[in-house]
Parts: structure tokens; C-alpha cells; sequence
């Protein structure tokens, strides 16, 4: 098989590859967001903390 | 002895730190697993008979499917698990894994659409299998977003599983539905296990596949749950430590 009948998937190219790309999309999202949201709770935990610690002293 | 185990493993901060650890011994085969089922679905499957190459949707539709509803039942079982004993961390994994299943839901659907369309000639129609798979969706969408209507973790989280658990009648109904009534979805293929009606070369890739997903579900689950915790133990010494360290 070479590459422009790989791509070509049989004249199905579209129905195939968006179907693989929209599922790549989602499952890279659900991969980001739990880091980005990891990140930013730590950030905001920190700020808190460090608030507290001027307050008291 | 054994209480005490599962004492310390249910405990938010050894849960952060272990499963910290299992993350990347699930993604990386996850990974693999993933390129390999790529392969062998994309390159070294045969186009089919009938279908010709757009059957190749299947490899990420039909493990998509299974892991809606797998993940469902997990949900609902730690929500479950949650009510019963009040155990936090079974709360955790039930909320934690509601958009994820939303995504598998989601992805069943859209490429099940696209897959219908050069097949059946129409991306959508009303049929049991279709609506019962929709109806999961709004089902995650509605724990979700009943988890973020209620300020207090707790009370949000008996609310959600009692959600999730009535829910749980949709679940064979979605698995039923392609034998009792009658739909354009076909039926099983391979869960008929004394005659499977799937050649090897096409069970291989969906196999490879079904298992990467799961795995995927596993380490994302887990990635999730320790946003959860820090969020929920955000006023305890060790997650006050672990954010100003970083």
C-alpha cells in the first residue's frame, strides 16, 4: 500500500480521518485540562496560604 | 492489620502520591498499545467487502461505546460506594469520572454519525440504540452539572450518585436495545463468542484498541481524582506544602 492510498482510504478519507482526529481532539483535552487544572489549584492554594502567612504577621 | 492498610490507602494523601505514581506506568502503555492498534487498524487490516475502508471508524467507535457504558457503571458503583460507606474516595473516582464518560459517550456518537452517513445515508435517526446512547450522554451531563450546582463537595456527591444510579437502567437498555427492537444498528459481532462474526485481522486492532482506552480511562481517572482531592483537602498541612513548594 502506498501513501496516497493510505490517505485516500478508499475514497473515504473524510468520514475516516475526521472520525480519528475528532477522537485524537477529545482525548488529548481530557489529558490538558487535568493538568492545567492541577496547576492552577496549587497556584491558588499558594496565594491563599501566603495571604494568610502576611496577615498573621 | 488489613483494616489499617486500607485505611492508609484511602487516605487523601498516600491516594495523591500513589497515584501520582501508577500515571505513568498506565499512559505509557496506553501509548503503545494505542500506536499498535493504530497500526494494525489503519495499515494492516484488509478494507472490508462491504464496507471498504470506512469500517475503519469502528476501530475507535465500538471501544468508544464500550467505555461509555463501562465507565457509567464504574460511576455509578463508587457512587454507590460512596452513599453506602461514605467513603471520599469512592466520591472522588464517581465525580472524577463523569467527563470522562461524557467523552466516550460523546465520541461514540459523532463517529458513529460519520460512519452512518456513507453507510446508511443519513448521520442521525431515532432509533433505540442511537436515543438510549444519547439519553447516557445527557446522564453524564447531568451529573455534571448537578455536582456543579451544589457548593458542598459531600452533599454533591450523595446528589450524584443517586442520579447516577437511577440512571443505571439505561444501561441495559443501551446494550439491549439492537435485539429488542428492531434498528439500523446492527447487532453484536463480537461479544458472540461461539461463532464471532469478525475476522482476526479486524478483532486484533478493535482488541488493541478496547484495551488502550481502558487504560487511557485509568490514568485520566486518576489525573482527575487528584484535582479533586487537592480541591477538597486544600486547607490540610500536605497539600498547603505540596502548593507552596511549587
Amino acid at each position: 500500500m502506498n501513501l496516497e492510498e493510505f490517505f485516500n482510504m478508499g475514497g473515504y478519507a473524510f468520514y475516516v480521518w475526521s472520525s480519528y482526529g475528532i477522537a485524537l481532539l477529545v482525548l488529548l483535552v481530557n489529558i490538558i485540562a487535568p493538568l492545567r487544572q492541577r496547576n492552577k489549584l496549587l497556584n491558588k492554594i499558594a496565594d491563599t496560604a501566603r495571604r494568610q502567612a502576611r496577615r498573621n504577621a | 492489620m488489613f483494616n489499617n492498610f486500607f485505611h492508609r490507602m484511602a487516605s487523601p494523601k498516600h491516594f495523591y502520591g500513589l497515584a501520582g505514581i501508577l500515571i505513568p506506568w498506565l499512559a505509557v502503555p496506553c501509548l503503545l498499545l494505542t500506536v499498535a492498534g493504530l497500526y494494525y487498524g489503519l495499515v494492516k487490516a484488509p478494507p472490508d467487502y462491504q464496507q471498504g475502508d470506512s469500517y475503519r471508524i469502528m476501530f475507535i467507535h465500538v471501544p468508544a461505546a464500550w467505555m461509555s457504558l463501562f465507565i457509567y457503571i464504574v460511576m455509578a458503583g463508587a457512587g454507590a460506594i460512596g452513599l453506602i460507606w461514605r467513603i471520599k474516595l469512592a466520591e472522588v473516582v464517581a465525580i472524577s469520572s463523569a467527563p470522562i464518560g461524557a467523552s466516550f459517550t460523546f465520541l461514540a456518537l459523532i463517529t458513529g454519525s460519520i460512519w452512518g452517513k456513507p453507510m446508511w445515508g443519513t448521520w442521525w435517526v431515532w432509533d433505540a440504540r442511537l436515543t438510549s446512547e444519547l439519553i447516557l450522554l445527557f446522564l453524564y451531563l447531568g451529573v455534571i452539572a448537578l455536582n456543579n450546582a451544589i457548593d458542598d463537595k459531600r452533599t454533591a456527591a450523595r446528589a450524584v450518585a443517586i442520579l447516577a444510579l437511577v440512571g443505571v437502567i439505561n444501561i441495559p437498555i443501551i446494550h439491549y436495545s439492537v435485539e429488542w427492537w428492531n434498528t439500523l444498528h446492527q447487532g453484536p459481532t463480537v461479544t458472540k463468542f461461539d461463532k464471532p462474526s469478525i475476522h482476526l485481522s479486524m478483532l486484533i486492532p478493535l482488541l488493541l484498541m478496547a484495551v488502550a482506552f481502558k487504560l487511557y480511562y485509568a490514568f485520566v481517572v486518576l489525573m482527575r481524582a487528584r484535582c479533586e482531592v487537592l480541591e477538597r483537602e486544600r486547607n490540610s498541612g500536605w497539600v498547603k506544602e505540596l502548593a507552596e513548594k511549587t
